[in-house]
């Protein structure tokens, strides 16, 4: 009886680990590198910068400022007004449909 | 003391419980800062605990009382309506798996960790109105699962030392 439970338990974790591996190294290697890093806030389309140019830029949102940086390729949160700053500490994105999101502004940089 | 009473003793007891352990993992310094939203899910021992010691009612208000202590305390509005979410789908499979009884508390566990983690992002997606937002869970799955082993883990060993407290 326990010993039913635990095996199944293995073949659900086997199972889910299983997918959620196959669906990141699909992403990992068969995503080309992206063009553009788009940013929206709130839903809405605020702007698109190439990722091969080097620029900063303020984004203005109704709860504050997130600075975006893109350098060699990658886009980053350099500074936030956001309380948590996740954003910020979250690392350089680059590949296609990689993602910085900050909640508290309502901010998501994709790139596409 | 009639059962009643101590149900709602008990009840007290574990919601308190839960608060501290959501507060332990507010201090507990993020382990991979450059992937957020990952967390230990700590407080789920204890709701899990009350699923199996009492019932899904129990644990229901456990849940309840916990997030909306800790959304006042720690938190804000948003925060409410994320772990409202992520709390109402993991405890409705928890209950559900538990009802089957195919599953040890660990398999629940993960289950409740996972759904957790879903309803959080449906509730990112719909405020950001970003479906793209979905392709988090993949990285969110993965932690879920490793968070919902050890937590798991910690309920059976609960209530296998207290196998005989009767309430």
């Amino acid at each position: 009886m326990v010993n039913k439970k635990a095996r199944n338990d293995i073949i659900l974790i086997a199972a889910v680990i299983l997918i959620a591996a196959i669906a990141i190294v699909c992403l990992l290697f068969f995503k080309k590198e992206g063009k553009t890093a788009v940013v929206y806030v709130d839903g809405r389309l605020y702007g698109k910068y190439q990722l091969t140019e080097s620029i900063t830029v303020d984004i203005h949102s109704e709860n504050g400022t997130n600075r975006l940086v893109i350098t060699d390729g990658k886009a980053s949160i350099e500074d936030a007004s956001c309380p948590d700053l996740r954003c910020v500490r979250h690392y350089a994105i680059s590949r296609d449909t990689e993602q910085i999101i900050c909640l508290p502004n309502k901010v998501v940089v994709s790139v596409e | 003391m009639n059962t009643k009473t101590k149900k709602i003793a008990f009840v007290g007891l574990m919601a308190s419980l839960a608060m501290i352990l959501s507060y332990i993992e507010l201090l507990i310094p993020p382990v991979f800062t450059a992937l957020p939203g990952i967390k230990m899910g700590l407080p789920n021992i204890v709701i899990i605990f009350t699923l199996y010691k009492l019932g899904i009612k129990e644990a229901a208000t456990v849940s309840f009382v916990r997030l909306v202590c800790v959304s006042l305390l720690f938190g804000n509005a948003m925060i409410f309506a994320y772990s409202l979410a992520g709390a109402f789908l993991s405890l409705t499979l928890m209950s559900v798996l538990k009802r089957l009884d195919s599953f040890s508390p660990v398999g629940v566990s993960v289950a409740g960790a996972i759904s957790h983690n879903a309803g959080q992002t449906m509730v990112a997606i719909i405020l950001l109105e970003r479906v793209e937002i979905g392709y988090y869970m993949l990285a969110l799955t993965v932690s879920g699962t490793v968070a919902g082993i050890l937590v798991g883990l910690a309920a059976v060993y609960l209530l296998k030392i207290l196998a005989n407290l009767k309430i």
